[in-house]
This record gives C-alpha cells, sequence and structure tokens, in this order.
C-alpha cells in the first residue's frame, strides 16, 4: 500500500436487521481507531455515501468490505456484486452473510406463503384490499421499480466469491475489533489467514468455554425453555433443555447460556462439520438415555421443530437448503 | 420531457430506502416517491416456530432496537399463556428498556441526525457523518457520547445478558433476575447517564436553538404536517415505553381515540401501494383518505415527538421540566415541526435515566421470584410497546402444544410511512426550485425530512411480498386520479434463475 494512504472500505447490508452495524458500533472508542486508519465509502446507517460513487470507483479500489446481511433480493445480489468487483478483500459479516442466518428461516415456507399473510389475510389489513407491490409500476409517463423477490434466501458466497466468514448473530464487538486490526495490520506488512478461512471465532466449541458444570449427558425428558426455572450452574443440556454449545463454535462470549438460555448456534458449526443441524441430531443421539424406541420418540417430542431450533442460522447453508412446499 | 432525481440509498437511517423526485418540463417537483425496496418475511416463518422461542427470534428484525422486538414478543407470548407475569420481571423488562431507549437515542441523535446540525445540512458528505462530528466538537465531547452510548449497552447487558438481540424474556417473566452486586455496579452508571442526558440537552440548547437559522428551519420550515399522533401513555396520560394505552390525539389537541392492546385491529389498518413493500398504516375508523392533511385525514405520526403530544405530562420530574421548555419554546402544544422530534428523544431520555434511578431505588428489584411457569396454553395474545420509532403491535396466536400459528406485525417505522412520504414529497417541493439543478446539501435537506423520524426499514421490511395480479390506484388529493389494472399472469414464473 502506499505511503499514507489509507485504508479504503465498505460497509453494506443485504437482507440484515442492522445488529452487525451496532456490533460495529459497540466496538466503541476503537470506531476512532478505525477512522484514523480508514476512509469509510460505503456505510450506508452512518455516512452519506451513495451507489453511484460506488460504481464510479475503479475495479479493486477498496480494500475491504464487510457485508452483512442475507441475499433475499435482486438489489441485495446486484449491490453484493458491486462490491465484490470494487474489493480486494469480501467478507461475509455475521450469521446472515456467513450462513442465510434468521431471515434463513423463509426457506422453510414459500413466498406465497408468505405474500399472502402479509397483504391478505391479517387482521390489519385494509379492508378488501387487492392491491399488491410490483416490481414495475407505471405513474404517468414514467415506471418505478422495486427489486425482485427471490423465492428463497441464499447467503452471501452463493452469489459472489467471498474471502473470509465472520460468524455472529452479531459478532461480539471484541472479534469485529480483532478482524478490524487484523485488516489494519497489513498496511505493516501483516498478513491474512489463508481465504475461506472463518475468523472472529474460536475452533473450540461453545462449551468448552462455558463455566457450566457438565457431568455425564444422560436425557431422559427435554424441557422447553417456558417448562422450568433453569439451574444457572448446571449444564442446560443436562437439565433436559435443548442447547447447541456441543456442536457449535465458541467466540461469542457464551452470551445465551450465560443467560440461561440454550444456544441456538448463530456462530455456526465447528472446523471442518458441513452440516450443523445434522451435527446436532448426531450428538443428541448420543446423549438420549434410551434403547427402546417408543421410549425414544417420546423423548423426541420434547424438542418440537427441530429444523427450526436446529438450522436456526442457517438453513441455506445447510443441506436441506429450503422446503419446496409450506 | 419528465426528469427524474434519485437519492439511492438514502443514508443515515436503518435499512434500505430510496427516494424518486419527478421534475415536470419547468424543473418544478411534479410527484416524489419515497420507496421501500425490502421486505423479509418473519410474519409467515416464525409459524410452526415453539411459541416461546419467537421472542428470540424476532428481535433480528431489527438490531438496532431489538429490544423492542423482544419485549412486545414477550408480552404477546406471556398473552398466549394466559398473561401471569412475576411482577417483578415487569420491572426489570422495563428497566432494561430503559437502558435501551437511551443506547438508541443516543445513536440516533448523536450518529444519524447531528451531523446535519453539527456539520451543516449542506457541508461535503465525505465530513458529515459521526467521524465528522467528533472531529469537529473535539474528542473530549466524542468520547463522552460513546461512552454513554456504551454504558446504556453494558447496563442491558448486565439486566438482561445481551444487549443486542436478547434471549432474556420468557413466557411469564425473565431467565434472569438482578442481584444486588448487579444492582450496585449498575448505580454509578445510571447516575453518570442521568448526567449525560442533562448535557444533551444543553448541547442542543447551543447548539440548535442557539442558531437562528435552525429554529427557523425547525419551526418555520417545510417540515412540518397537519396529521395526527399516537403513543402509549400510562393512567394518568403521561408517557410510557413498555406498557399502557395507545393514545390518538389530533394536531389541535383532541383526543381521537385510546385503545387497549387487544383492541388495536378496531383502530389501526394498513393501506398497500404498489410501488413501495411497506405498507401504510391508517386510523381504520377514518378510512383510508389517501395521502391528505387535515383535520378529517385518518393519518397519523407515532415518533418522539407524537408520544410527547398525545401525553399530559412527563412521568417524572427533570423530564417534565425539560418537557415545558420544549413546548414553550415551540410555541404550542400539539407540535407539528416534525424536526422538533430530535428534540423530544432528549427529552424522553431524560425520563429514561429518571426510571431507572427509581428502579434503583427500589427494592423489590432484586427479588429472586423473577418467573412464574405458566399454568396452561391459552392461545393468544397480541403485546404493544412503543419502539423508539414508533408504538410497536405484535399479536401472535398458537395452538395447543404452543406452536406458533400466526403472526401479525404493526411495526414502528411502518406507522409513519405515509407522513415520512408526504413530508418528504413537500421538502422535495419547497426546496427544489425551478430551473436551478438541486445540489447535494439540497438533496439531503430532502433526506432530513425523513431522518426527523429516525425510521427504521430493518425493523419495518419484517414481511416479504412477491407478485400477484392487482389493481393499481394512485391518489392526488385524496381523489383517485388513475387506475388501472395489470398482470393477469399472476405470480411470476420466475423464469430467471433466483
Amino acid at each position: 500500500m502506499a505511503e499514507n494512504k489509507k485504508l479504503q472500505v465498505a460497509l453494506y447490508w443485504g437482507a440484515a436487521c442492522g445488529g452487525c452495524d451496532v456490533a460495529v458500533l459497540d466496538t466503541n472508542e476503537f470506531i476512532l481507531d478505525i477512522a484514523r486508519a480508514a476512509d469509510i465509502r460505503l456505510w450506508p446507517i452512518a455516512v452519506d455515501g451513495k451507489y453511484k460513487d460506488v460504481e464510479a470507483m475503479a475495479d479493486g479500489e477498496l480494500d475491504l468490505c464487510l457485508f452483512n446481511g442475507a441475499v433475499r433480493n435482486s438489489e441485495n445480489e446486484e449491490i453484493a456484486k458491486l462490491l465484490r468487483r470494487k474489493s480486494k478483500v469480501m467478507v461475509a459479516f455475521g450469521s446472515c452473510a456467513y450462513m442465510g442466518g434468521i431471515p434463513g428461516l423463509a426457506n422453510l415456507t414459500t413466498r406465497e406463503a408468505i405474500v399472502d399473510r402479509a397483504y391478505f389475510h391479517n387482521p390489519s389489513i385494509q379492508p378488501g384490499n387487492h392491491t399488491m407491490p410490483q416490481s414495475e409500476t407505471q405513474v404517468g409517463a414514467e415506471t418505478l421499480h422495486l427489486p425482485r423477490f427471490y423465492k428463497r434466501v441464499y447467503k452471501l458466497s452463493d452469489v459472489v466469491d467471498v474471502d473470509y466468514f465472520v460468524p455472529g448473530c452479531p459478532p461480539a464487538p471484541a472479534q469485529v475489533k480483532g478482524v478490524v486490526r487484523a485488516v489494519i495490520a497489513t498496511a505493516d506488512g501483516g498478513s491474512l489467514p489463508p481465504k475461506g478461512t472463518v475468523v472472529g471465532a474460536s475452533d473450540r466449541a461453545l462449551c468448552d468455554d462455558c463455566s457450566r458444570a457438565k457431568a455425564e449427558k444422560k436425557i431422559a425428558r427435554f424441557y422447553r425453555p417456558f417448562q422450568v426455572v433453569q439451574d444457572p450452574k448446571r449444564c442446560l443440556l443436562e437439565q433436559g433443555i435443548v442447547c447447541m454449545g456441543p456442536v457449535t463454535r465458541s467466540g461469542c462470549g457464551v452470551r445465551c447460556p450465560d443467560s440461561n438460555m440454550g444456544c441456538r448456534g448463530c456462530y455456526g458449526p465447528l472446523p471442518g462439520v458441513h452440516d450443523h443441524g445434522a451435527r446436532f441430531l448426531s450428538a443428541l443421539a448420543s446423549v438420549i438415555d434410551s434403547k427402546d424406541r417408543t421410549e425414544i420418540d417420546a423423548i423426541l417430542d420434547g424438542i418440537p421443530d427441530f429444523i427450526g431450533t436446529a438450522y436456526r442460522f442457517g438453513v441455506p447453508a445447510s443441506l436441506l437448503q429450503r422446503s419446496v412446499r409450506s | 420531457m419528465t426528469r427524474r432525481i434519485v437519492i439511492d440509498p438514502i443514508t443515515r437511517l436503518e435499512g434500505h430506502g430510496k427516494v424518486e423526485i419527478f421534475l415536470d418540463a419547468g424543473g418544478a417537483v411534479e410527484d416524489c416517491y419515497f420507496q421501500i425496496p425490502e421486505l423479509r418475511g418473519f410474519e409467515r416463518f416464525v409459524v410452526g416456530r415453539p411459541i416461546e422461542e419467537l421472542p428470540r427470534i424476532v428481535t433480528r428484525i431489527c438490531g438496532v432496537c431489538p429490544a423492542s422486538h423482544h419485549m412486545a414478543s414477550a408480552k404477546a407470548v406471556d398473552g398466549c399463556f394466559g398473561g401471569e407475569v412475576a411482577p417483578v420481571a415487569h420491572k426489570l423488562r422495563d428497566m432494561y428498556y430503559h437502558a435501551h431507549y437511551i443506547h438508541s437515542h443516543i445513536a440516533h441523535f448523536y450518529a444519524l441526525a447531528a451531523p446535519d446540525f453539527i456539520m451543516g445540512p449542506d457541508a461535503d458528505p465525505a465530513v458529515r457523518n459521526i467521524l465528522g462530528v467528533v472531529a469537529k466538537v473535539g474528542l473530549e465531547i466524542g468520547g463522552q457520547v460513546i461512552r454513554a452510548r456504551a454504558l446504556a449497552q453494558d447496563i442491558q447487558q448486565r439486566i438482561g445478558g445481551r444487549s443486542t438481540h436478547p434471549v432474556w424474556c420468557l413466557p411469564g417473566g425473565v431467565s434472569k433476575g438482578l442481584t444486588q452486586p448487579e444492582l450496585e455496579e449498575i448505580k454509578p452508571m445510571v447516575k453518570e447517564l442521568a448526567g449525560f442526558t442533562q448535557f444533551s440537552l444543553q448541547l442542543f440548547r447551543d447548539i440548535v436553538l442557539g442558531n437562528k437559522g435552525y429554529v427557523d428551519l425547525i419551526l418555520n420550515g417545510p417540515y412540518s404536517l397537519d396529521v395526527h399522533n399516537m403513543g402509549l401513555v400510562d393512567a394518568d396520560n403521561a408517557p410510557n415505553f413498555y406498557d399502557g394505552m395507545v393514545r390518538v390525539v389530533d394536531f389541535e389537541g383532541k383526543e381521537i381515540c385510546k385503545y387497549k392492546p387487544t383492541e388495536y385491529a378496531e383502530y389501526v389498518a394498513e393501506h398497500v401501494e404498489p410501488w413501495s413493500y411497506l405498507k401504510f398504516p391508517y386510523l381504520k375508523k377514518r378510512g383510508w383518505k389517501g395521502f391528505v392533511e387535515g383535520i378529517d385525514s385518518s393519518i397519523y405520526c407515532a415518533t418522539p415527538l407524537a408520544r410527547l403530544n398525545v401525553a399530559d405530562r412527563m412521568a417524572t420530574p427533570g423530564a417534565e421540566e425539560a418537557y415545558q421548555e420544549m413546548y414553550t419554546t415551540l410555541g404550542r402544544k400539539p407540535c407539528k415541526a416534525l424536526l422538533a422530534n430530535h428534540w423530544a428523544r432528549l427529552v424522553e431520555m431524560v425520563q429514561n435515566a429518571e426510571m431507572m434511578e427509581r428502579y434503583c431505588a427500589d427494592p423489590e428489584i432484586t427479588s429472586d421470584q423473577f418467573r412464574v411457569i405458566p399454568r396452561g396454553i391459552t392461545g393468544e395474545g397480541i403485546g404493544i410497546v412503543e419502539a423508539m420509532r414508533g408504538t410497536l403491535t405484535h399479536h401472535y396466536t398458537c395452538d395447543d402444544k404452543g406452536i406458533c400459528t400466526s403472526a401479525n406485525l404493526i411495526v414502528g417505522t411502518t406507522n409513519n410511512n405515509a407522513p415520512i412520504q408526504m413530508v418528504t414529497k413537500k421538502v422535495a417541493r419547497t426546496l427544489i426550485q425551478p430551473g436551478k439543478d438541486p445540489d447535494q446539501g439540497i438533496l439531503n435537506m430532502v433526506e432530513m425530512a425523513f431522518r426527523a423520524f429516525d425510521p427504521c426499514y430493518s425493523c419495518a421490511t419484517h414481511s416479504l411480498p412477491g407478485q400477484m395480479p392487482l389493481i393499481v390506484r394512485i391518489h392526488k388529493g385524496g381523489e383517485v386520479c388513475r387506475e388501472f389494472r395489470r398482470n393477469v399472469d399472476r405470480v411470476r414464473p420466475d423464469g430467471a434463475s433466483r
């Protein structure tokens, strides 16, 4: 990099909630360090850069793009491709860009069912409504456009080449700092990990960082979180409360189990595991305390909606991909 | 020949949006559309999930105000289980929520809105942001702002385990209580925040009220609408963010209605336009009359200013003082000057901090009875809270196993979709002069119209449509001026790859 040249950075959101942007704000005074080291050329939540400014950039002009959010519609895909072209390093930032995230649960239903709910069958819609948003609307001599909605949600790497993945919903601020520091350090000759690496997370399981007391896991009954008061000291899974800690990457700071609530896997599967939910199923199979099929069925009835639980953050990244009917 | 000006994306707000301005042959603004291009589909994809999981799923509607969705959802889920909640849990949720308000209001006021006032509406866009603000006001003040927002986040984390995307609320209460040592740690943080809310008011007096141009812009600029006000109030008609009744007051100060959360569908309905994915709520009993102002209009705002407009008083003394000062300066209540929302946010923060101080002194707050195990599933619940960006309604039903069967959401920003559309057009019409190319400063002043609302299109775009046959009606001045039909080919065959 040329002397005195600041890093050129974009932060962008696809189908997202803004929590990843708040995670950047939650680095607090470190934001000022970022500002010293980098020019933020696009960050819609906080900075006034427009798409035309990005289009005017040379290819590769941006050193880094942190892209959060899933790919839900044609605009998300177009901007992802535009930013990929303009960026040397493209990072899928947060669970949605990495795995599809919670918006990816939409892959368990259909576009038509969603439409019907939003615009026709719902308790507060205007009585007699027949109108639906359209990708093109004629107003006088002009046409107004809306992006086209895809049938399903994609993760970022389904539509563009991604260099690194930062998991988390949202990524823990300490991890955000670590990732940004590593990129800033490249200006002084620091090197980046191999392409495709998951960064800003641990290679251990969440259980390895959880302070709850663990004994032998033998589960004779699952409880839904509202059915029991959790023992704050003891492993949640051993109490029969679903927790994905054994199969989920650590790095979040154990924030859900520390709130007495089970992990839902936002940091994604352990290294080398392709399908997070299948890995969880296999982990559960090994701890159910029964050999009797009827009894096993009864125990598993304690986990309604296994798919929506075990793939909470990653339907689009799973072997399932999507449901073809609602 | 028509010319069009596109602002895309609009910036310094949460979520996606664009503005399309059409100019006539003479260069005057003919029409203006505020379009929301994005949606996600929460109302449908929460169906089939265990109902108690919803408070930790719907947080992802918005990462800036996740606690609003968490709380509204928790209250709707409480309702699905019969509604019994441990009393201290209500207090803890409310205390948490006040800290959340402060985090969000600081983020909006300082990072999103302040650049327009501190740097100036037509400053270089490259510095018209929070980093420019810090450079201008100095690291000392900048550091205080960063620290105050961090404190607000930290308080939430200490009370509820997480700040962004809490997982803490369960039917009947919360998953963890507040211990005495945790409370002792929080107390000085709350005290510091209370000081910061007064500091912010003083900063507003110095920078905004001290500048005659800004005061004139607030009071006499085009940023004003003759539409009504909505907000949640307690039994004394003081603003309450976590619980209460929804009050609607017209712009002359007369109460239009006051309803309980369970009655929302009798009072509010949502209109659809083909050119935006976001619906347009209106007062149902008055019917949809188009994007029109006036005493008979069915359009309302649900904003910090609207909340203060519908209130008779604030709930705490310092906030009451700030409230009186604000209305005395503005000269009338209700106030229609939308830029005063920035001020209203700061008045609300005073109440937030004072309410937290009150909870810090409440001996019950550290009770270990923070949950009741629900006795049964009753199957339906409606939760309303006042999100920072407007009245937020979550309505769920579930089956006898506690599996979600339906969800309907009317989100804070969605309430403001119609007034934002209207004021954006009004400001564009006033500021864009025929024959003069609008520069980026003028276009930014158009953006200041929606920024007053602190809109969040992450929140608002929770649902997701596709393509359906339709009848399009374009309304102007309350009249249908064009009607046409299209799309006999029904749902798009999706010949494209996606």
